[in-house]
C-alpha cells in the first residue's frame, strides 16, 4: 500500500524515527528495570510493533483520542504520553499517570488523547465509538484511534463495534496490530480468514491490509484513514502486519513460536531497518539520528529516577476515585 | 414530597418526564439504546416516545441489537463528557455487556487517577408478575451493587421515578437505573415539573414504633397495604423504602431499627446473597445487643423465574409472607 507518490516530508520521517526509537529504547529500559526487581510490574513488550504508532500519531492532533490495550505503551509513548508520568505508574507512585491506581495496563492520560488502556482483548471496540459519537455531536473533528491486537477480532465487541461504527460513520480507525499471536496461538490456529482485514467487508468497511513494519507504507495508509474520518465518511480497519519479538508478557520463554518464523520476522525488524533507510536515503545522517537516541536515553535515566523517588499512596488513596466522592473507609 | 394529587401517570411517562426536562436542561445529555427513536416507537415502554423528534436523531439514537455497542458507546461518550442514558431494554440482556459495566463503567474512573469519569446512566426493566419467565425477568440488581463504582437505583412509584432518574443522569457516576415492568404500565401520583429525588436518601413512608419493614421497588405496595392493615390492629409499622441500593443509606435504616429493635426486609430479588442479607448484616454489625428478634427477609424463591401462573405466584414474594414476618418478628 506504499505510495511513492505521497512520501511523508523528511521532518516527519524524523519524527516518526524518534518516536520509534523511543519506543524501542524505554522498551529495553523497563525490561532491565523490571528485571533488575526495582519495579515490581506485569509486561506486556511491544517490541516488533513500533513502526504501527508511530506513523499513526504523526497524522494526528494532540486532542485525537487513542484506545489501547495492555500491550499498549508504544502506543502511549507514540501519542504523547510523557515517560515520568508513564514510568511513575509503572512504578506504582503518585506522581503516575492514574496516581498508581491503574498500574500498566490501565494508563490514562487525557491530555494527550490516550483516553482508555483496557486489560480486556477487544473492549476498547465499543469505547471508541463513543468517543465518536461525541466528536460528532460535538463537531469537533476529533478522530478515535482504537489499537488492538489479532486476537480481538474474534470476540464479539469486536462484531459490534464495526457493525455500529459504521453505521453510524463513526470517525474511528481501528487498528488490529496483527502479531501473528494471541497469548500463545499462533493466528492460524485461531482465525480462519487469511486476513482480518477482509472482515472490514462484513460491516460495509473500507478495510486495508498493510506492512505494519514499513513506518512509510503505515504513514500512507493512516493519512487515508484519518482524512476519511475527518470528512465524515466513516471508520476504516487497517490491519498492519507485525510481530512481537518478547512473547506475550515477561517471562514468556517464546517456545510457542517456532525459531524459523522467529528468524524471519528479525529480518524485519522495522526499527534497524528503517534506521538504514533514513541514513541511505539521505534524510538523516548518524550523528543526527544518534543525537535523538542519545536525548532519549537521558530522557529515561531521568523518568526512571522520577518514579522510582515518587511518592507511595497511602491508604487513604484507596477511597478516593471510586466515585467522584470520597467514600467511608 | 412534591405532587399533584390529580395527576396519575404511569412509569414509563415518570421515564419520559425525566428524559424530556433533563434533554432540554443540558444537551449533553444523549439517549441510545434499541427501538429508542420514534422511527422505531420510542422505545417498546414509549418511554422515550417523542424525544428524537424533539431533540434530533443525533442525540437519540436506536441501536443494532448490540448489548456491547451500546454500553460501550455510552462508556466512551461519557468518557468524552457527555451525559449519556443507555437503555438495555431489559435487565436480563445487561449479561451480554457485563464487560462494559463491570471492568469499564465501574472501574474507570479509579484506575485512571481520576482522571476520567463515566458519568452515564443505564435504564434498564425487568422484575416478575406478567408472565415473561426466566430471561426477561430477573432483579440483578445485587450483582451490580457488589462492583464498586456503581450507583444502583430502584424505584417504586412515578415521582421517585423521575425524580431519581434526573438525578442518575446528572450524577457524575455511573448509575443503573432499574424500573419494574409492571410499574412502566402501572398509574401512580405524578411529580410536579422540576421534581428532583436525590440518590443515596432512602424514604420512610410510614412512621411507626414497633417493628421496621425495609423495602424497595414493587414489593413498596404490598409493605405499605400490609402497615396499614396491621395498624387497624394497633400495630406500628415503620416502612422505609431504600430508592437507592448503592449508596445504602445505613443512617436512615439504623435509626429505624434503632428506635423499633426489629427488622423485616422485602425485595423482589431471589433471597440468597442479596440486598436483604447485606441490610440485614449491617443492622447486626450495628445493633446487635439492641435486637428483640433475628432480622427477617421476604423475597422470591431461590429458582429461576418460571412462567406458569401459579409457579410465578409462588416464586414471588405475598403480602401473606410479608405480614408472617411482621408478625413472627414482633412474637
Amino acid at each position: 500500500m506504499s505510495n511513492e507518490k505521497n512520501m511523508p516530508d523528511a521532518k516527519v520521517m524524523v519524527d516518526i524515527f524518534q518516536k520509534m526509537a523511543l519506543i524501542k529504547a524505554s522498551d529495553e529500559r523497563f525490561l532491565s528495570v523490571i528485571k533488575s526487581g526495582r519495579i515490581a510490574a506485569p509486561y506486556y513488550s511491544p517490541r516488533g510493533q513500533e513502526a504501527i504508532p508511530a506513523a499513526l500519531a504523526v497524522n494526528l492532533n494532540q486532542d485525537d483520542y487513542w484506545i489501547t490495550i495492555y500491550r499498549g505503551v508504544h502506543d502511549q509513548l507514540a501519542k504523547g504520553v510523557p515517560l515520568r508520568d508513564l514510568w511513575a505508574e509503572y512504578a506504582g507512585r503518585m506522581e503516575g499517570s492514574c496516581k498508581g491506581k491503574g498500574g500498566p495496563m490501565h494508563i490514562t492520560h487525557p491530555e494527550s488523547g490516550v483516553m482508555v488502556t483496557t486489560g480486556i482483548v477487544g473492549s476498547g471496540i465499543p469505547i471508541a465509538n463513543g468517543l465518536g459519537w461525541a466528536s460528532q455531536l460535538n463537531g469537533d473533528g476529533r478522530v478515535t484511534i482504537c489499537c488492538f491486537g489479532d486476537g480481538a477480532s474474534n470476540i464479539g465487541a469486536f462484531h459490534e463495534g464495526l457493525n455500529l461504527a459504521s453505521l453510524w460513520k463513526l470517525p474511528v480507525i481501528f487498528v488490529c496490530q496483527n502479531n501473528l499471536f494471541g497469548e500463545h496461538t499462533a493466528y492460524a490456529n485461531s482465525t480462519p480468514v487469511k486476513q482480518i482485514s477482509d472482515r472490514a467487508a462484513a460491516y460495509g468497511m473500507v478495510g486495508v491490509n498493510v506492512d505494519g513494519n514499513d513506518p512509510v507504507a503505515m504513514w500512507g495508509v493512516a493519512q487515508e484513514a484519518v482524512a476519511r474520518a475527518r470528512a465524515g465518511e466513516g471508520p476504516t480497519l487497517i490491519e498492519a502486519m507485525t510481530f512481537r519479538f518478547n512473547g506475550h508478557n515477561l517471562g514468556d520463554t517464546g517456545e510457542c513460536i517456532p525459531k524459523e518464523q522467529y528468524d524471519a520476522a528479525v529480518k524485519r525488524d522495522p526499527f534497524p531497518r528503517y534506521r538504514t533507510r533514513l541514513i541511505a536515503d539521505g534524510i538523516a545522517n548518524e550523528d543526527e539520528l544518534a543525537a535523538i537516541e542519545s536525548q532519549i536515553s537521558a530522557d529515561l535515566d531521568d523518568a526512571v529516577e522520577f518514579a522510582l523517588a515518587g511518592e507511595e499512596a497511602t491508604s487513604d488513596e484507596l477511597l478516593y476515585d471510586v466515585y467522584a466522592e470520597k467514600i467511608k473507609g | 414530597m412534591s405532587s399533584s394529587p390529580e395527576k396519575m401517570i404511569t412509569g414509563s411517562q415518570a421515564t419520559l418526564m425525566a428524559l424530556d426536562e433533563a434533554m432540554a436542561a443540558d444537551e449533553k445529555v444523549i439517549v441510545l439504546g434499541e427501538d429508542v427513536a420514534d422511527r422505531e416507537g420510542g422505545g417498546v415502554f414509549k418511554a422515550t416516545k417523542g424525544l428524537s423528534t424533539k431533540y434530533g436523531d443525533q442525540r437519540v439514537r436506536s441501536t443494532p441489537i448490540s448489548e456491547q455497542a451500546i454500553v460501550g458507546a455510552a462508556v466512551g461518550a461519557a468518557i468524552a463528557g457527555m451525559k449519556p442514558v443507555a437503555e438495555i431494554m431489559l435487565m436480563n440482556f445487561i449479561t451480554v455487556a457485563m464487560d462494559q459495566i463491570v471492568n469499564h463503567a465501574a472501574k474507570i474512573r479509579f484506575m485512571s487517577g481520576g482522571r476520567t469519569g463515566v458519568p452515564l446512566t443505564i435504564r434498564t426493566t425487568t422484575g416478575a408478575g406478567a408472565g415473561t419467565g426466566g430471561q426477561h425477568s430477573d432483579m440483578l440488581e445485587a450483582w451490580l451493587a457488589h462492583t464498586p463504582g456503581l450507583k444502583v437505583v430502584v424505584p417504586s412509584n412515578p415521582i421517585d421515578q423521575k425524580g431519581l432518574l434526573h438525578s442518575c443522569i446528572m450524577d457524575e457516576d455511573p448509575c443503573i437505573f432499574v424500573e419494574n415492568t409492571l410499574l412502566m404500565r402501572t398509574r401512580g401520583p405524578a411529580p410536579e415539573p422540576g421534581h428532583i429525588t436525590p440518590i443515596g436518601k432512602a424514604n420512610v413512608v410510614r412512621e411507626g414504633e414497633d417493628v421496621t419493614v425495609i423495602s424497595y421497588g414493587r414489593p413498596m405496595s404490598d409493605v405499605k397495604a400490609v402497615a396499614d392493615k396491621l395498624k387497624e390492629e394497633g400495630l406500628s409499622v415503620e416502612v422505609i423504602d431504600l430508592r437507592t441500593i448503592v449508596p445504602l443509606d445505613e443512617e436512615t435504616v439504623l435509626n429505624s431499627v434503632a428506635k423499633t429493635k426489629r427488622a423485616v426486609i422485602v425485595h423482589e430479588a431471589v433471597k440468597s446473597f442479596g440486598v436483604g442479607a447485606e441490610v440485614a448484616t449491617r443492622i447486626n454489625e450495628e445493633l446487635f445487643g439492641q435486637l428483640k428478634a433475628p432480622v427477617v427477609r421476604v423475597a422470591s424463591k431461590n429458582t429461576p423465574v418460571p412462567f406458569a401462573k401459579s409457579l410465578e405466584n409462588a416464586f414471588l414474594w405475598s403480602a401473606a409472607e410479608i405480614e408472617v414476618a411482621i408478625r413472627t418478628t414482633l412474637n
